[in-house]
């Protein structure tokens, strides 16, 4: 079925034909579109739970209790609440719930500005609550994958038992494309070992915490955590390249800057410079490797985000200092034109820079 | 049957109930956790609920409640136990399920999620001690500490022009719509054992009627905070905190038997 949707109805729609068995969340532009669908579609459709909580604190701990008896349970948000939602976060990283938390970013700091933007990949990539702990992190680009990633991050989610971040933006929640749904999926009941359904008498008691006191034990949680995290390292990074193959230079971009970013590399060739575009999808786990490899063929890349330079620390991490990377942002909601990007690859190929 | 007929015919000396897990309780001797944690085993062994109850362990001297009572259990983060509640009866509607929290974790920390957890009428039991003290983090103020009370952090006593009142939030959600059944019990005697474990046991057996949320106060102490042996800290709760905050049932049900 392909429809014209918006990003934030496409997700909704998306996890209602996921058989998501609950949704907690709380109003906040440029995402409120996800709550109001789910309000007026999800409940007729297949029962899925869907509660406007008083506040995003409190939808994220809903999420924790629903989401230790092994439903799937979603909440989505923009960035301040968003910053909420961290203390919960960081508990459900602990106790490995699987579930999906989407932020549909906005401009900050502060209360900031309800225009798009990608200031929040620090907070959802390094860890934005306290501990050492990592969320899987998706980045859409199109409202196509604005709905399949809902699939896939459901996927991943309980493949790993850990909390997955869909990572978009305001502009990609509100814009309208066209967008192709997979068919309606049963809601099911997992049969798993861990969760909180109450105690048959078959087995002792389960208990999802978060809490080791003793340090050799709170250390020996870390470990596997880590251990976690290389093997979602190893199997689960995702990257889209375009025009890459024979570019002297490349532009790392996330999300719906990407493909901004690939009009200003066609506008770039059709001036003869040679342009290709990296795309992570997946920002944890980072394409640290996939964009190393091309270090060899170009003379340098342009990182362009929709903030003040976050993802380029990780783009430079992967290049190990082997090609320069300079960078071309933009903040506090405004989108940057594919014009203004050539011209700021431009500036920097004529200063010697690139 | 009545609460004067339960304290009659109570002959047993002593037994463990199965749903108490048999090992050592982390608690100060004399404190009223573990005399609460016992009731709550009792009744469940008794309504036979063992494989269909949820519990929520807070922040707090009882966060290990999950390596006590022999239920599954979901511990909280601190004062959000009765959301994570709320996330768990959502999707389990047809299960029993509780939260034990402290009146730092409720009434201070957790007072947006209580109110609206009561509100919203959810149909979980609410099981609140207050020993008027943050006993986990050394005994440091409540909002529940009583006018002139000394803590760690009102070393001088509780000044209500500063520090404001002591919270009476049992009052205060019994007002709201979404409660079915709110009371305040105390474990510190026999008879308010007993009483208290009756209140227990409605609060589970009226989560079958699906009519709101149960919210069960149990007035405790805590020597360690208070700084006095378990004899004479008994002795100031029924003096002082029970001036304050009475017992009783503060919100019965008009459809059934009280
Ligand atoms: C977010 C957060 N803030 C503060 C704490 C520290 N803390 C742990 S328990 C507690 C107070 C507990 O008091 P209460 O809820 O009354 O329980 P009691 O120990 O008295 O039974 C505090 C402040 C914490 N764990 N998390
Ligand atoms: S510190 Fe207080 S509340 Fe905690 S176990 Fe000791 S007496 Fe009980
Ligand atoms: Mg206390």
């Amino acid at each position: 079925m392909i429809k014209l949707m918006k990003g934030n109805e496409a997700l909704a729609e998306a996890a209602i034909r996921v058989g998501a068995d609950a949704y907690f969340g709380y109003p906040i532009t440029p995402q409120s579109e996800v709550l109001e669908y789910l309000a007026r579609e999800a409940e007729q459709k297949t029962g899925m739970v869907v509660l406007q909580a008083e506040s995003e604190v409190a939808a994220i701990n809903m999420v924790y209790g629903a989401a230790g008896t092994g439903k799937k349970v979603w909440t989505s948000s923009s960035s301040p609440g968003v910053s909420l939602m961290q203390e919960g976060i960081s508990y459900i990283a602990s106790a490995e719930l699987p579930c999906l938390i989407v932020n549909v970013q906005r401009g900050g700091p502060g209360l900031g500005t309800i225009q798009p933007a990608q200031s929040d990949y620090f907070q959802s990539v390094k860890g934005g609550g306290h501990g050492d702990y990592r969320m899987i992190v998706l980045a859409p680009a199109t409202v196509q994958e604005m709905s399949d990633f809902v699939k896939l991050s459901f996927e991943l989610a309980f493949k790993y038992r850990n909390p997955v971040m869909m990572l978009t933006d305001g502009a990609l929640g509100q814009m309208m494309e066209k967008v192709e749904f997979f068919e309606q999926q049963e809601r099911e009941t997992l049969d798993l070992d861990w969760t909180t359904v109450g105690k048959p008498p078959t087995r002792s008691h389960n208990f999802i915490t978060s809490l080791h006191i003793k340090p050799d034990k709170m250390e020996e949680v870390n470990i596997h955590l880590q251990k976690k995290y290389k093997l979602i390292e190893e199997n689960e990074i995702r990257y889209e390249e375009i025009m890459c193959e024979d570019a002297d230079y490349i532009i790392t971009a996330f999300g719906l800057v990407a493909r901004i970013c690939t009009k200003a590399a066609e506008l770039a060739r059709e001036k003869g410079i040679k342009v290709g575009v990296f795309r992570p999808i997946s920002l944890f786990p980072f394409p640290y490797e996939q964009i190393k490899s091309h270090t060899g063929k170009i003379k340098g890349i342009l990182d362009v985000e929709m903030n003040a330079g976050q993802m380029i620390e990780d783009v430079k991490l992967s290049v190990e200092g082997k090609v320069p990377v300079e960078f071309h942002g933009r903040m506090g909601g405004i989108v940057p034109t594919p014009d203004e990007i050539l011209e700021a690859l431009e500036k920097y190929i004529a200063g010697g820079k690139l | 049957m009545s609460v004067e007929s339960l304290e009659k015919i109570d002959t047993k000396v002593f037994e463990r109930p199965t749903t108490l897990i048999d090992t050592e309780m982390h608690y100060c001797p004399g404190c009223g956790h573990g005399v609460a944690h016992r009731l709550i085993a009792e009744v469940i062994d008794e309504l036979g609920i063992v494989e269909d109850t949820i519990g929520v362990a807070p922040v707090g001297c009882s966060v290990f409640a999950y390596n006590y009572i022999g239920v599954d259990f979901s511990q909280a983060a601190h004062g959000r136990a009765s959301a994570v509640a709320t996330g768990i009866k959502r999707v389990l509607p047809e299960k029993y399920v509780f939260s034990y929290q402290g009146d730092g974790d409720l009434a201070a920390i957790g007072t947006g999620e209580t109110i609206h957890t009561c509100n919203r009428g959810e149909n979980v039991l609410i099981i609140f001690i207050n020993n008027g003290i943050y006993g986990m983090t050394g005994g440091q103020m409540a909002p529940t500490t009583l006018p002139s009370m000394k803590s760690t952090t009102s070393p001088f006593g509780r000044d209500t022009k500063s520090m404001g009142f002591p919270l009476k939030i049992t009052e205060l959600v019994a007002q709201l719509p979404g409660t079915y059944y709110v009371t305040r019990q105390s474990v510190h005697k026999p008879l308010n054992v007993r009483r208290a474990k009756k209140a227990i046991q409605k609060g589970f057996e009226y989560q079958k009627l699906n009519k709101g949320t149960c919210f069960i106060e149990i007035v405790s102490n805590c020597n360690s905070g208070w700084k006095m042996s378990p004899v004479e800290s008994n002795k100031w709760m029924d003096e002082h905190m029970l001036a304050y905050y009475p017992l009783g049932d503060i919100k019965l049900p008009n459809d059934t038997e009280a």
